[in-house]
């Protein structure tokens, strides 16, 4: 009888926080359907016949944003970016552990400071820099990504690679293997596990970014957080309608990429946490 | 093999080194060489020796900032992994559902700081409303407002760090507790934390990190305001650089500034770690 209490006691507050939870993102899907002049006024109150606005918002904030580009840009860097820092940090990781000599091991350490240098360090600089060498549009800026990518990621293939018993890479190259073929035929696929640790820790991270592109191609090319904190502009007043529309859409690839690789990114995520 | 490798540099390390180079290590170089100079461009510097960081310091924003960031991250690293130390403890006992709870939980973390700024403002106005203010009339408003929305994305991270602990503690100490005697208070002191004190110390150090160099989220629920009262360090930075001409100096002194703090919070948590490694 105590343990069947308990346990309701339990169920309740978990049910309580997980509403919590919910919802902040619930309220924002409901005045995405209400006239903009509600939004603010009545936050917490259903749309009625008065207040409803249908798909008003969604038409307006699409077009006030240009939010199917701004998606466009996102997805192109994401996409670009993690498949770039995934293919190239292992290769380094790989080189660096395996070549040992002082300038590999000054590398080592160099992406490991790199790691705890907060973004503002280096922002003013480094957007002039990717302004005079024209990597200020969205294939230069995989290129930045890159180099502020590699830091996190060549240091967690560097913790996997020194599990790997060298026999198996000296097996490749006795079968007759060179470097390179060791590398693709053998190494990589051995670093799976990793490569999809660090690729779900870098689309989170790009994703969502909004400084670094914001200085770099922000005014040519907008990714959605660039769009949406747009939709502020200089004058103070927001189209409450649009932004709440924006918002709704801009949560709806997340969620989709969630639900479809949910084990992937919670088990991505702590292995993250525990090396890095 | 090693020498048949080392040949290889330019195609298995100069990629990554290049980009490196001109995302990290360059622009950290001229960083630190531009904190002492006055400039507006990177080639119209002139050297100003320690006038940047004097001024820095003494301007009540950046001081403002630095006091709010602090205050603001130990309230938050305590919330946060105090409530999600719970929830993981309640999501440890077998109960149905669990996963469904940890997916919910979990969730907010994949939001981004700018989205999740503004979802915030509309349910922290609405609540002031009923007060007659918003969130940008007193500063306070602004702190709790910022603690709630960093809670809010980072408890199903922490949760989850610390759910993977529970479950590695090895099923006979729990089951050589019972045997003695313990009851679940005592299990909880004597047992659970100590083994899980790996994922303390993780835990607490990305909510540290996460808090002390909070910017997207800054910008999007408060903007600063009022004036600047709710500006924390980042975004203090941000808006030296960028919104005062002539201040770009001073902005980048107060970037060093922030980053050898946070720095040095990243070894003193490292000491830390390798000491109860040693122990252990």
């Amino acid at each position: 009888m105590a343990k069947s209490a308990k346990k309701a006691a339990l169920y309740i507050i978990l049910i309580a926080v997980a509403l919590a939870f919910l919802f902040p993102v619930f309220i924002v899907l409901m005045n995405s359907f209400k006239n903009k002049l509600y939004i603010s006024a009545e936050p917490f109150t259903f749309p009625d016949s008065e207040s409803f606005a249908g798909l008003e918002n969604y038409t307006v904030g699409l077009e006030k944003t240009g939010f199917f580009s701004a998606f466009g840009w996102s997805l192109f860097i994401t996409l670009a970016s993690v498949l770039v820092i995934v293919l190239f940090s292992a290769m380094t990781a790989w080189y660096i552990t395996r070549v040992k000599s002082k300038i590999t091991s000054a590398m080592y350490y160099a992406f490991v400071f790199s790691m705890i240098v907060p973004f503002q360090m280096v922002m003013f600089s480094m957007s002039k820099l990717a302004n005079i060498l024209r990597l200020d549009n969205p294939l230069g800026i995989v290129v930045i990504y890159l180099g502020f990518g590699a830091g996190l990621s060549v240091f967690m293939f560097c913790g996997f690679i020194k599990s790997i018993p060298l026999e198996i890479e000296e097996a490749a190259m006795i079968d007759g293997c060179g470097s390179i073929r060791t590398f693709f035929l053998v190494v990589l696929p051995i670093l799976k596990p990793t490569a999809i640790t660090v690729a779900i820790l870098n689309t989170m991270w790009i994703w969502n970014d909004y400084l670094l592109p914001y200085l770099v191609i922000g005014s040519d090319y907008k990714t959605i957080p660039i769009a949406i904190q747009y939709l502020k502009g200089g004058y103070g007043s927001v189209d409450m309608g649009a932004m709440m529309a924006m918002l709704v859409l801009a949560i709806i690839p997340i969620i989709v990429f969630y639900l479809s690789s949910q084990k992937y990114i919670i088990k991505g995520v702590v292995a993250g946490a525990v090396k890095g | 093999m090693h020498k048949n490798l080392k040949k290889y540099f330019p195609l298995f390390a100069l990629p990554t080194l290049a980009a490196f180079l001109i995302a990290f290590v360059i622009p950290f170089i001229i960083g630190i060489y531009l904190s002492f100079t006055e400039f507006t461009t990177i080639v119209d510097s002139h050297w100003v020796g320690l006038k940047n960081y004097i001024r820095a310091f003494s301007t009540a924003d950046f001081r403002n900032a630095l006091w709010f960031t602090v205050k603001f991250t130990v309230v938050s690293v305590i919330t946060i992994n105090v409530i999600a130390f719970i929830l993981s403890l309640i999501l440890t006992r077998g109960l149905r559902g669990t996963n469904l709870f940890r997916t919910v939980f979990f969730m907010p973390n994949l939001i981004g700081g700018i989205v999740l700024g503004y979802i915030w403002q509309l349910i922290i106005n609405g609540v002031l409303k009923y007060f007659g203010v918003t969130i940008t009339y007193d500063a306070k408003y602004g702190f709790w407002g910022l603690v709630f929305l960093i809670n809010w994305q980072l408890i199903g991270y922490m949760m989850i760090i610390y759910i993977a602990g529970i479950q590695n503690i090895p099923t006979d100490l729990m089951d050589a507790a019972k045997v003695d005697g313990a009851g679940a208070w005592q299990t909880l002191k004597n047992v659970t934390i100590p083994m899980v004190m790996p994922s303390v110390t993780i835990c607490l150090f990305l909510t540290l990190t996460n808090s002390f160099k909070m910017f997207d989220a800054n910008l999007a629920l408060t903007d600063g305001a009022p004036s600047r009262q709710t500006a924390m360090l980042a975004l203090d930075i941000f808006k030296t650089f960028y919104g005062r001409t002539g201040w770009q100096g001073v902005g980048q002194a107060k970037a060093v500034v922030f980053s050898v703090i946070v720095a040095a919070i990243a070894l003193l948590q490292l000491a830390i770690t390798r000491k109860r490694e040693v122990e252990s």
